[in-house]
């Protein structure tokens, strides 16, 4: 399985992760590596097998929905780079509205 | 003895009678890690002021009352991606380098409500990818036996301290082999639980339908009574198992292996395999007949799809735990970014080394739309024959006994650059982790270069006790754990 540089660029965006060039380039090559040695799954008859998504026996699990202690909004937002008043801040998502 | 050469179970007896305080406990482990660790580097963080606190603390409140839970006073270290409330839990990654989580893990509830003294964090590879610590964004922890030779990963600081004598115990994540592998090169013993025997939250997740947290230790009876102190159903873990936990030390009273049933998979033994570590984990095997087990060679024929299967799974799920780490809520924040799009992307440039990010880059794209049926379907289709596998052996025996690793430890850089090698080099351990079976890791011997070899037990789902036991009865025939490192 050969992987190009701009599959290896859209990947990067899908994961949110800027590369640099020499990363795109070692990438293509390993993921291209890696990708062959994955190919040889395909011996396997895997005809009507059922995935294994999680281990046997577990199911939906549920509890009371009941009002328990949380974390105080202080301890939540301690470890964030940026915080006011208790909310997390983060650059401008919305552009300012063009005037009608 | 010195106490720091003690095993858990032998401090804890002494604790109970009174006959080593506390603070003695915590004083003779630090002067021990002040002696060794600048040559180990097993620990990220060391908290020797606050355990001191902590045990004289301990020790008055014991005056005249010396009823001792089982984890009391015993100085732990536990893996760096194990949240402890208010002690920096890195990652060994420059994403997590300030992040003091605001609540602990529910082992490490447990251990503290029973009174447990923590040393420290120790040194994985970053977010637990890795075979070697070499990983690490703060650099790699050495092998005790051999300061030239790596000691495992990803849980190899916690090994190191535990060969190094650095610690009475330690916690470990077994994700593919984390705890098993290093337990191995290490020359110590390490237990990866049944998927579900211990919950894991506040283990900072990997690979959420693999990862499971475990012991390491000096030997079996340190890793029964270690397990015994962190097993059970938890309901901040909904995939943890409302199985009773049993009496893991009163199951190591039985000394003889008489109609035990142990399998011997052809698959494991092929090629690859270091001639070394074929004798010695033969031997092993002997010894187990001798003991009285009954060896039959088995199938595990799916076993060459394991190290394949692993990657795609294991990779789709971390770039889907991995997708939290955005600069946002906690951890590292690029500066001087123009829009949130680039915020993360920068962010995450910054944050991750190498090997997460490469890992992140396969598990999106196995994910990916075109690609999702033909690999992350194609694998979660291969993995319920990999545990169909074991099921059908388990019908026939009771244990599976195998190598733990191909070789005994590398030397720093030898697989570093080959990821595929890196990779390859698990394929004794994760075959476990996709059948959520318990495994563990016994010393059963040394190379001609003096380095230490284990094998490993594969039992049924929660019986570890079986594997205990076994693995119990090996070790008290042998004189293995007799041997200590010389840290030159």
């Amino acid at each position: 399985m050969e992987i190009t540089q701009q599959e290896v660029e859209k990947v990067a965006k899908l994961a949110r992760l800027a590369l640099t060039d020499i990363e795109k380039a070692a990438f293509a090559k390993q993921l291209s590596q890696i990708l062959t040695h994955v190919e040889t799954l395909k011996q396997y008859d895997t005809t009507g097998v059922v995935p294994t998504a999680t281990m046997p026996g577990q199911m939906n699990v549920f509890r009371p929905d009941m009002v328990r202690p949380s974390l105080p909004v202080d301890s939540a937002v301690a470890n964030a780079p940026e915080s006011v008043d208790g909310f997390f801040v983060v650059p401008k998502i919305i552009e300012d509205r063009q005037p009608l | 003895m010195s106490t720091h050469k003690l095993s858990l179970y032998e401090l804890h007896e002494k604790f109970a009678a009174g006959e080593v305080t506390a603070v003695e406990i915590v004083r003779a482990y630090g002067l021990r890690m002040s002696q060794v660790e600048p040559k180990v580097k097993a620990y990220i963080t060391q908290v020797k002021d606050t355990a001191i606190a902590q045990a004289s603390a301990l020790d008055a409140s014991l005056k005249g009352w010396r009823k001792t839970l089982p984890m009391m006073g015993m100085p732990l270290a536990i893996k760096d991606n194990i949240c402890t409330e208010g002690v920096l839990t890195t990652c060994a990654s420059r994403m997590l380098g300030n992040f003091v989580p605001p609540y602990d893990a529910t082992v490490i509830a447990k251990l503290r409500a029973q009174g447990y003294l923590l040393l420290g964090k120790t040194n994985l590879d970053e977010f637990a990818m890795g075979s070697s610590t070499e990983n690490s964004a703060v650099g790699p922890s050495r092998n005790p036996w051999n300061l030239q030779c790596v000691p495992g990963g990803s849980s190899g600081g916690s090994a190191a301290a535990v060969a190094a004598d650095e610690c009475a115990a330690a916690l470990g994540s077994d994700t593919g082999g984390s705890i098993r592998q290093p337990a191995a090169f290490c020359g110590v013993v390490g237990l990866k639980p049944t998927y579900g025997r211990v919950s894991r939250y506040g283990l900072i997740a990997f690979a959420s339908s693999l990862d499971q947290i475990g012991p390491i230790t000096k030997d079996v009876r340190d890793a029964a009574f270690l397990l015994g102190a962190i097993a059970g159903h938890d309901p901040l873990d909904s995939t943890s198992a409302d199985v009773p936990v049993p009496d893991y030390l009163k199951a190591l009273k039985k000394r003889d292996l008489k109609k035990l049933k142990i399998g011997v998979p052809a698959e494991f033994f092929a090629e690859g395999l270091d001639h070394e570590v074929e004798q010695v984990v033969r031997a092993a095997i002997q010894q187990l007949k001798e003991l009285g087990g009954e060896i039959k060679e088995i199938q595990l024929p799916q076993t060459g799809a394991a190290v394949a299967t692993y990657y795609v799974i294991a990779t789709a799920e971390a770039s889907s735990n991995l997708a939290r780490y955005d600069g946002v809520k906690f951890g590292l924040r690029a500066k001087e970014t123009k829009s949130l799009l680039e915020l993360y992307m920068k962010t995450r440039q910054e944050g991750f080394g190498p090997e997460v990010k490469r890992r992140i880059m396969l598990g999106t794209y196995v994910l990916s739309a075109g690609y999702y049926d033909a690999y992350y379907g194609k694998a979660q289709a291969v993995r319920t024959l990999i545990r169909q596998d074991f099921e059908a052996a388990f019908q026939d025996v009771d244990l599976i006994a195998t190598p733990v690793t191909p070789t005994p430890a590398f030397k720093f850089g030898a697989k570093a650059d080959d990821p595929l090698q890196m990779y390859l080099s698990d394929i004794f351990t994760i075959s476990a982790n996709l059948a959520g079976v318990p495994a563990i890791s016994v010393p059963c011997g040394f190379s001609q270069a003096g380095l230490p070899i284990g094998f490993q037990l594969i039992g049924r789902p929660f019986e570890e006790e079986t594997l205990l036991r076994a693995a119990h009865a090996y070790e008290q025939s042998t004189q293995w754990r007799a041997k200590k490192p010389t840290i030159r």
